[in-house]
């Protein structure tokens, strides 16, 4: 373990050389030791030094904290994810109010409420909805998917944008529009971008463990590689395409949703529903996986079945997004890392959290594509990228900073 | 569908409590090979209810292998592996997580869980079962029984190597299964706490479980083992309780070093020295 890569985020490398010295040890607090004792049933080792076997029972004071953090942050993540939308339905073009939002959504479920007109109606219902839709959607997948990522590969810097799952599942849609694939209909694009992108997931897993852990070095380089190849593979569909496709794919690679309609969100929304619904179910052997493979196995962790179970529901979630929104990066990198940061590094949380923290970032990124040049309209995959990477950057150093390089 | 699907749990049966002496665990046999070279060559240990069985030998002697293979991490050239009179690789993981725990020779986690998250996560095999219930007594002794209560709320990352060498421990007394693998429990430990963990190990063999420790600290296993199996090369050179094992002539043999085997002057327990030439 001593010279290892491996990188866990706020705590400092682990079985890395440079051990903390022996802190002092506190004398144990007093307060919770009358109801304490009842639960202690032998204690053992009232050593040579005569002092009390530590009483103090952790479970209040060191739980209840992330418990309830996680609670409030997930209340405020929802609260804000829901401002978010209300407000980037209504900014654009033709401005509309949030109240007007509001009272055309009241309007539609018949809880009272005014309509907004033939135009307003229009322009809210069939450009902007299916777009901030689309945003939560894409945004949610991504976010989930990289928490998941990292779970399975024991490594904070796992991402599918960064170790090139994202652009291996672009492969696959690019190929489908290239070639003017059309054998699924409205889910073709979909269904290609899950078959490449579930292929890249297993390769880049294949090629970047070793004796069941990943050092982060490998991990970095087979994404370097893998986009590398992604990377051409594309260029070559481009360079067989005709214009109308190649335009098409650009802006793929470029990653927007600019092109949202309620038949994309449609087309999306069994991979990231199916997707959504069951990353959940593992988070405790999420859990109990970064402890490493074999203590996870004699915790009673079907280990293959849970990675293979993952890999798939990371496939489907990047698939999902990527079949719609093209290349979009980092936040399936940075969300995790912020709410672990926040919360804890507990999967219960981090998983559902991850999904709202993803869904949040790319509704208020839209909204700056959409808004910050206007008339014109930036890549969503640009804005993402030109936020996220100073974040990887720091990251990196970081980590580095604390192993005291890269061995 | 979906639940079997989801590797959720089929009929996950709670085991039986085990008569004392009764066998826990059991290879026969065994011969293991890894990358080529075969690491155990025809051994048979037996761990008992109620005892405490010493796995001893040089560097490279097999011991973690035969406790890796014990823990049904390996799967076995030849031989076999019985967990209460079954296969080891015939239960499902999660019942084999509730009659069989294992310490590994080095703990590591890959994200900054609280140690008390840690310990917790040794209560995983239980949840679903009436034995969830006892998790929270089960978590608060095992953090008090290694003395590591008192950093429950702190990082595991930031803890020294022995600290974090007991808060693996108290994971793995807090899953309470009835056997006990402890690949190297003392190996990072001050001489304290080699014996608070051994006099731990010693407690759960009284209340009835089985424990395999592998040591190299021969005085430990000769003042606490109730057996000793001596590996080397891959093969048993001698197994039985400490008195009978340890003999000058058989350990100056297997460790190819002279040692010494003297009692104590004042209490007559067995001391095991290698010999030094002034």
């Amino acid at each position: 373990m001593t010279s290892s890569a491996r990188l866990p985020p706020g705590g400092g490398g682990i079985g890395v050389g440079d051990e903390p010295a022996e802190p002092e040890e506190p004398e144990p607090l007093d307060a919770p030791r009358a109801a304490d004792a009842a639960l202690v049933k032998r204690p053992i080792g009232a050593g040579p030094t005569g002092r009390r076997p530590a009483a103090a029972v952790p479970r209040p004071a060191a739980r209840a904290v992330p418990r309830s953090r996680a609670a409030v942050l997930t209340v405020a993540l929802a609260v804000a994810l829901l401002a978010a939308a209300v407000l980037a339905a209504g900014v654009g073009a033709y401005h509309l109010s949030p109240g007007d939002v509001l009272s055309s959504a009241a309007h539609r479920l018949r809880l009272g409420g005014d309509g907004l007109g033939r135009v307003g109606e229009s322009v809210l219902w069939n450009v902007r909805l299916p777009r901030v839709v689309l945003a939560l959607l894409v945004g949610a997948s991504l976010g989930c998917a990289g928490a998941l990522m990292q779970g399975v590969f024991g490594n904070p810097l796992a991402e599918p944008g960064v170790i090139g799952i994202s652009m291996g599942a672009a492969v696959g849609a690019v190929a489908a529009i290239a070639l003017g694939i059309d054998v699924f209909g409205n889910w073709t694009v979909s269904a290609f971008a899950f078959v490449s992108g579930l292929a890249t997931v297993l390769l880049v897993y294949a090629l970047s463990r070793s004796g069941g852990r990943t050092e982060v070095v490998t991990l970095i380089l087979t994404g370097i590689a893998v986009n590398a190849f992604a990377g051409a593979l594309i260029g070559l569909f481009i360079f067989f395409a005709d214009n109308a496709q190649v335009t098409q794919i650009t802006f793929w690679q470029l990653g927007s949703l600019s092109q949202a309609t309620w038949p994309k969100v449609l087309a999306v929304l069994p991979c990231a529903a199916v997707g959504l619904a069951v990353a959940p179910l593992y988070a405790r052997k999420l859990d109990l996986l970064a402890l490493g493979e074999r203590p996870a196995r004699h915790l009673g962790v079907d280990v293959e079945r849970l990675r293979i179970a993952l890999v798939l529901v990371v496939a489907l979630l990047t698939a999902a997004a990527v079949a719609v929104a093209g290349v979009i990066t980092f936040v399936g990198l940075l969300v995790p890392h912020l709410l672990r940061m926040a919360a804890g590094p507990g999967h219960r949380f981090l998983i559902p959290g991850s999904a709202l923290g993803g869904a949040l970032v790319l509704v208020v990124a839209d909204l700056a594509a959409r808004t910050v040049a206007e008339p014109a309209e930036l890549p969503l995959g640009v804005l993402t990228a030109l936020v996220g990477s100073p974040f990887f950057f720091w990251l990196l150093r970081r980590t580095r900073r604390r192993q005291g390089g890269w061995a | 569908m979906i639940r079997t699907l989801l590797g959720a749990r089929r009929d996950r049966r709670p085991p039986e409590p085990l008569p004392a002496g009764g066998t826990a665990a059991e290879a026969r046999g065994l011969v293991v090979r890894l990358g080529g070279r075969t690491v155990l060559d025809g051994v048979a240990l037996t761990a008992t209810a109620g005892r405490l069985t010493a796995l001893v030998g040089p560097n490279g002697a097999g011991k973690s292998t035969l406790l890796a293979a014990l823990a049904g991490d390996l799967a076995p050239e030849a031989g076999e592996v019985l967990v209460r009179g079954r296969n080891v690789a015939g239960w499902a993981p999660a019942e084999l997580a509730m009659r069989r725990s294992v310490l590994p020779q080095s703990a590591s986690l890959a994200f900054p869980f609280p140690v008390g998250d840690v310990v917790r996560m040794g209560r995983a095999p239980w949840s679903g079962t009436p034995a969830e219930d006892a998790d929270d007594e089960a978590v608060a002794w095992a953090l008090a029984a290694t003395e590591t209560a008192e950093f429950a709320g702190r990082p595991f990352a930031e803890l020294s190597g022995g600290e974090r060498a007991r808060v693996a421990l108290a994971r793995v007394l807090a899953q309470r299964a009835g056997l006990l693998l402890l690949d190297e429990p003392t190996a990072a430990l001050d001489l304290r706490h080699q014996e608070l963990v051994l006099r731990l190990a010693r407690e759960r063999a009284a209340a009835g479980d089985a424990v395999v420790v592998v040591l190299h600290d021969l005085g430990l296993a000769a003042a606490y083992a109730d057996e000793v199996t001596v590996l080397d090369g891959g093969r048993v050179a001698a197994s039985g309780p400490p008195a009978e094992v340890f003999d000058c002539a058989l350990l100056s043999e297997v460790y190819r070093h002279p040692v010494e085997v003297l009692a104590h002057p004042r209490t007559d327990a067995l001391l095991v020295v290698p010999r030094r030439e002034p």
